[in-house]
């Protein structure tokens, strides 16, 4: 087996740059080490100027998504060993505009996950000396897997709709809505039905399904988009027959 | 120096940094195979509707009594027709296959507050598809 491994990193300057270029550094192959390792092992040992982002380095956070031989992943949680012999390609996440190197700006995601208030809303605030609201396990049950969102971004690096239509809110957005939606403590449905029930949210989804595969917390947000489209039309239907009943 | 390297020293400006924006290719669809899947899976709704036509077509053409009947079969007997056909099956046996097996994604059914496992969710559309067509076949030889 060899003992380096080559990386090859996507470089981009807005000063001296027109596009990324890549540039290539060799690096120790070890089988316990992860692709941010090598990064890491790069930004400290040979070249400092490699800008990315990272953090916990345990799969929490949701920083280092970046693209691996064209795939969304997490760096901190995606081993050298498969890529051996090499090289490893290392990208900025996909259809974010780069600011540097492998850093992306994520406004964008973080302006649609506000718009869909992903927080419990009640419609009035019982007293603190009421306690607190209780919850059944299955009540929990129904939207936990949606809460284990990190808001990596790897769904929208592999969702060829949001690529083609940035104005689509895209899985991470909508899954977390629908993560309150189905909270047993959340009254705010209605007021998140306007921004998930158009175009731009549940319609545009064409249920690619790469979003749900490329998660690493398993969420799966293309279900989630699909389950709320049956809501949508359910309530649209509601609506039909009832046009006086409040939606 | 590379080519698209502005020159060594830095450009500072008083404006914003300039972000990098790829666009997505015209043929983003042919860069992964489940993305070809995908747009297979989205024409495959065409050759559904080809498949409607040709019954409704058929039906028109029984109304119309065995002779328009007899020249309706003679017509789908052209190889052109033939071929046709057979790549509509096949677009039509992918359409109902793919999304069979996306059905549990998008249907959560709970039973006493469990969720139903998405293989019975599945099979149900199954069965339901090869009762139906039991059906049919019966009507169609034995009935």
């Amino acid at each position: 087996m060899a003992e380096t491994i080559v990386l090859e990193a996507a470089r981009y300057s807005p000063e001296h740059h027109l596009e990324p270029t890549f540039q290539n550094y060799e690096v120790p192959f070890r089988k316990d080490w992860v692709v941010l390792d090598a990064l890491n092992y790069i930004k400290d040992k040979v070249d400092g100027s490699l800008t990315f982002r990272w953090s916990c380095r345990m799969g929490v956070c949701g920083s280092c998504g970046m693209m691996v031989n064209g795939e969304p992943q997490l760096t901190c949680a995606t081993f050298l060993a498969p890529y051996a012999p090499g090289p490893v390609r290392v990208e900025p996440l996909r259809y974010f505009p780069v600011v540097r190197d492998l850093v992306v700006e994520i406004t964008d995601f973080m302006v649609k996950l506000q718009k869909v208030k992903p927080w419990v809303i009640r419609k009035d605030e019982k007293p603190l000396s009421e306690g607190e609201f209780l919850q059944t396990p299955q009540e929990l049950d129904t939207y936990k897997q949606f809460s284990m969102c990190i808001n990596c971004m790897l769904c929208y690096a592999a969702c060829p709709v949001y690529g083609l239509d940035p104005m689509f809110i895209g899985p991470a957005a909508i899954a977390l809505a629908q993560r309150y939606n189905l909270d047993s403590r959340d009254q705010g449905s209605k007021q998140r039905f306007d921004i998930l029930a158009q175009h731009e949210g549940i319609w545009g989804c064409t249920f690619v399904g790469e979003c749900t595969k490329v998660c690493p917390k398993n969420v799966d947000p293309a279900g989630a988009i699909q389950q709320y489209k049956l809501t949508a039309a359910k309530e649209w239907f509601k609506s039909l027959l009832v046009p006086w009943g409040s939606r | 120096m590379r080519s698209n390297e502005l020159n060594g020293t830095p450009r500072h400006t008083p404006y914003h940094p300039k972000w990098y924006r790829t666009r997505v290719s015209t043929y983003w669809w042919l860069h992964q195979w489940s993305y070809l899947k995908f747009v297979l899976r989205e024409l495959s709704s065409i050759f559904v509707a080809f498949f409607v036509l040709i019954t409704l077509l058929q039906i028109r053409a029984l109304s119309q009594g065995p002779q328009a009947y007899a020249e309706f079969q003679n017509w789908l007997r052209k190889p052109l027709l033939i071929t046709l056909n057979a790549v509509s099956f096949f677009f039509v046996l992918f359409h109902t296959l793919t999304w069979f097996n996306l059905a549990p994604r998008a249907l959560v059914v709970r039973v006493r507050g469990r969720r139903v496992p998405d293989t019975l969710i599945a099979a149900t559309n199954y069965i339901a598809w090869l009762a139906i067509s039991g059906i049919v076949a019966w009507l169609l030889l034995g009935g």
